[in-house]
């Protein structure tokens, strides 16, 4: 849609966290009130992910005038078309005044974080493959299809020392190597968008917000290597994601940059989406290539590497959403500039999502080699409510939980696998003082032993018997003898299993072992959990400052409270869960836990 | 035994479908044909076919994986082995709104666990399972990227962020009424 024939452009935020602050309600009350106002066809409303204030919920930005409005209601955004659109009055009580907004999206301190892959989120509209386009989209396919031979593409790629960003690191133009030294017509190239880890979601923000970079990405890799068709095989967690994806391709295929003669090169190359069921094992790279055949993902013993033997028994490149749209930047700004980001080893930027317990949770992108405590503190403003830093989870359930002692190490392949971690596809956990370590471990091998496929007896039993010691420490029935066998546990997984989530499935155990040794020791011998989580080794009690207004009451599921109006209440520990609702509901902080 | 023999042992009886079976209703059974025959030619169809039925239909039971296998003329064994394996397809029915509680590292460690607890408590049903009003239907579910939003509760397609035990009684009744 050509700009000039719109008076003003609203960008409104629509990524899944505004959607559950009610971005639609906003979206809704907007396009009514600007049908009242008769100004429909003068203003357009365009969906886009991620805005930079997500933390201040639903937002809006008005064009030509560059105002961000947050804090957004259906009453707001009809005053703001009442005043800002009809009038041409700035509301001021919903402008954020903060720093200019690409300085809040780099997020302070600016030096530290680097926006490449990231850069056009939130800036363009997805699901207009123009404005991409307009910002050098497809450029870098152009430049390989007409400059460069396939073999001059590959090296390129090596050349800039990208690697894989899915996890292990592995280098990606060593991958499409081995791909385009294959003999044969039919080859694939897959795009894994089955981001499964727990707290991780930068590949769906970069789906969300920039689909075609991914696609680009596909495509060169096609010419790279010698193969027409991709599959994007996303999961169905992401629905947006799906949506975006779905609109990308279609419109990528009517702008001829997908089809048959791509560019008048000779080039043919189409790609299909895949989505997936809720396995989170499926992110493995054999088990994905089962899954898009049609079958239960199960990972598979290699060699033969899916470069060699692949998808239907293909050669089969698999590069993560990330990889995939570095590429373009690798060929539009060459191999040279890439590789002076990051560190002897790792280049480029690497984007991770920070959860847990610090100030800042959302996206982040920073060069590789960055410090853990340059992330924690300086990127993320440090631990939330003034407690204290306590682990950093990396890499997901497959990661392990690093101390503090080592927040001087560098975040890069190399030194999170010398710590016990893994880099993983880039979630990031901070977790505070209140964070129980031996629960921790227990909740990442509920997750692994529920997600192990069951091919391997190591990862489908010892994982499960792992978690039933951990459950008995938790509960205060750990015997002595329980962590030696957790180490003999760990290590036979470890050695026995096929893939990557047996092999790395009992890191969050050896990690808190190793660095939180005396927690499990105190659940175990002094059956206590100094971080009071445990259920079964904490008590609430509610103290005499208690007014008696009997919310706790009412809100207990177990009915272990009584007491009567304006009187102190009383737990009954025969009842009591420890669910811990009446302790979050008390507006007097008159229920304590020990 | 010869394939013509094999039409003579009766089925078994898990797989004979019940009176509100989708594959014996006839718009329903239209409707899983049309889903069979548009994916069916292609490469991997069976996970297509499963999984637009599961967004269509709202669950496969067995009889409409009996039914799915013999038209795609692979084993009832392949059919049955994916449904189970991945954890969206379902074999009952769901009530008219899925409550997906994230249980991701964030939502987990910020208290997850008391929403679940507060919700089945308001619906008297466990995690997993559905109300007899067949209203909601409670589950637990992997990460949906909401982390910054935590503890977040997917309701359908709807994401509600930073809830609380109190929130969750509000989130429930505004879905009890449609």
């Amino acid at each position: 849609m050509p700009t000039e024939f719109y008076r003003s452009h609203i960008l409104l935020c629509n990524d899944a966290e505004c959607l559950a602050k009610g971005a639609q309600e906003i979206e809704d009350a907007l396009v009514a009130a600007l049908d009242a106002n008769g100004l429909r066809d003068e203003v357009n409303v365009l969906e886009t992910s991620r805005l930079g204030h997500c933390a201040t919920g639903p937002e809006m930005v008005v064009y030509p005038e560059g105002i961000t409005y947050i804090h957004l209601t259906p009453d707001a955004v009809t005053e703001i078309v009442n005043e800002h659109l009809l009038k041409g009055r700035i509301v001021k009580k919903y402008q954020f005044t903060g720093e200019a907004r690409k300085d809040e999206e780099l997020r302070a301190p600016a030096a530290k974080e680097m926006r490449i892959i990231m850069a056009r989120c939130g800036v363009i509209d997805p699901d207009n493959i123009e404005e991409y386009i307009a910002e050098d989209g497809y450029a870098a396919l152009a430049k390989c299809l007409t400059e460069l031979t396939p073999r001059q593409v590959i090296d390129t790629v090596l050349k800039s020392g990208l690697r894989g960003r899915g996890g292990a690191g592995f280098p990606a133009g060593k991958k499409w190597e081995f791909a385009a030294d294959q003999k044969t017509d039919t080859k694939f190239v897959i795009c894994n968008a089955d981001e499964g880890d727990p707290g991780a979601f930068m590949n769906r923000r970069v789906l969300e917000g920039d689909p075609h970079a991914v696609l680009e990405g596909m495509l060169i890799a096609g010419y790279a290597i010698g193969a027409h068709q991709g599959y994007i095989y996303c999961r169905a967690e992401y629905p947006i994601a799906v949506r975006t994806i779905r609109i990308a391709i279609r419109q990528a295929r009517e702008f001829g940059f997908l089809g048959k003669n791509i560019l008048d090169r000779g080039f043919d190359f189409d790609v299909e989406l895949r989505i997936g069921a809720g396995a989170f094992v499926c992110g493995e790279e054999t088990a994905l290539m089962a899954s898009i055949e049609g079958k239960r993902g199960e990972p598979r013993p290699r060699p033969p590497f899916p470069a060699v033997a692949g998808l239907w028994g293909k050669p089969t490149i698999i590069n993560n959403v990330e990889t995939l749209a570095n590429i373009r930047n690798i060929i539009n700004r060459g191999p040279e500039w890439f590789a002076s980001i990051g560190n002897e080893k790792n280049k480029g930027t690497k984007t991770f999502t920070l959860a847990g317990d610090v100030v800042r949770t959302g996206l982040i992108e920073v060069p590789l080699g960055i410090t853990l405590g340059e992330v924690v503190f300086d990127v993320a403003g440090g631990i939330k409510h003034g407690k204290k830093f306590k682990a950093i989870q990396t890499g997901g359930p497959m990661g392990g939980c690093i101390p503090e002692q080592f927040l001087e190490t560098p975040i890069d392949y190399e030194n999170l696998a010398a710590l016990g971690s893994i880099m993983g596809s880039g979630g990031l956990v901070v977790m505070d003082e209140d964070t129980c370590m031996v629960d921790i471990a227990r909740f990442f091998m509920d997750f692994t032993q529920d997600e192990s496929c069951g091919k391997c007896v190591p990862c489908r039993i010892g994982t499960r018997r792992i978690l039933e010691i951990l459950e008995r420490i938790c509960a205060g029935e750990g015997e002595e003898s329980d962590i030696e066998r957790l180490e003999q546990l760990s290590k036979s997984i470890v050695a026995g299993s096929l893939c990557g989530l047996g092999q790395g499935a009992p890191n969050p155990v050896i990690t808190t072992l190793k660095y939180f040794r005396a927690e499990y020791e105190a659940h175990i011998k002094d059956k206590k959990c100094p971080a009071k989580v445990c259920k079964k080794l904490i008590t609430y009690r509610i103290l005499d400052t208690c007014p008696g207004c009997m919310v706790c009451a009412r809100n207990c599921p177990s009915k272990a409270i009584t007491g009567e109006r304006q009187k102190v209440h009383w737990i009954n520990p025969d009842l009591c869960e420890s669910c811990g609702i009446c302790m979050s509901v008390c507006k007097f902080d008159a229920i304590v836990v020990e | 035994m010869r394939a013509k023999d094999l039409r003579s042992v009766p089925m078994a009886p898990s797989l004979q479908p019940a009176e509100d079976d989708p594959i014996v209703v006839a718009e329903q059974r239209a409707r899983i044909d049309a889903i069979i025959a548009a994916h069916s030619k292609k490469q991997g169809s069976t996970m297509l076919i499963l999984n637009e039925i599961q967004a269509q239909i709202g669950h496969v039971s067995k009889p409409m994986q009996n039914y799915i296998a013999d038209k795609l003329h692979i084993p009832l064994k392949d059919v049955y082995g994916i449904v189970t394996f991945y954890s969206f397809f379902t074999m009952k029915p769901r009530g008219k709104h899925r409550v997906a509680f994230c249980l991701g590292t964030a939502c987990y460690v910020s208290g997850a666990e008391m929403l679940i607890e507060k919700t089945q408590q308001i619906l008297g049903v466990k995690l997993g399972d559905t109300t007899p009003d067949r209203k909601f239907t409670i589950e637990a579910c992997r990460c949906i990227g909401a982390c910054s939003q935590a503890p977040a509760v997917m309701v359908d397609d709807n994401v509600h962020g930073r809830n609380t035990p109190d929130k969750m009684v509000a989130v429930l009744r505004k879905y009890e009424k449609v």
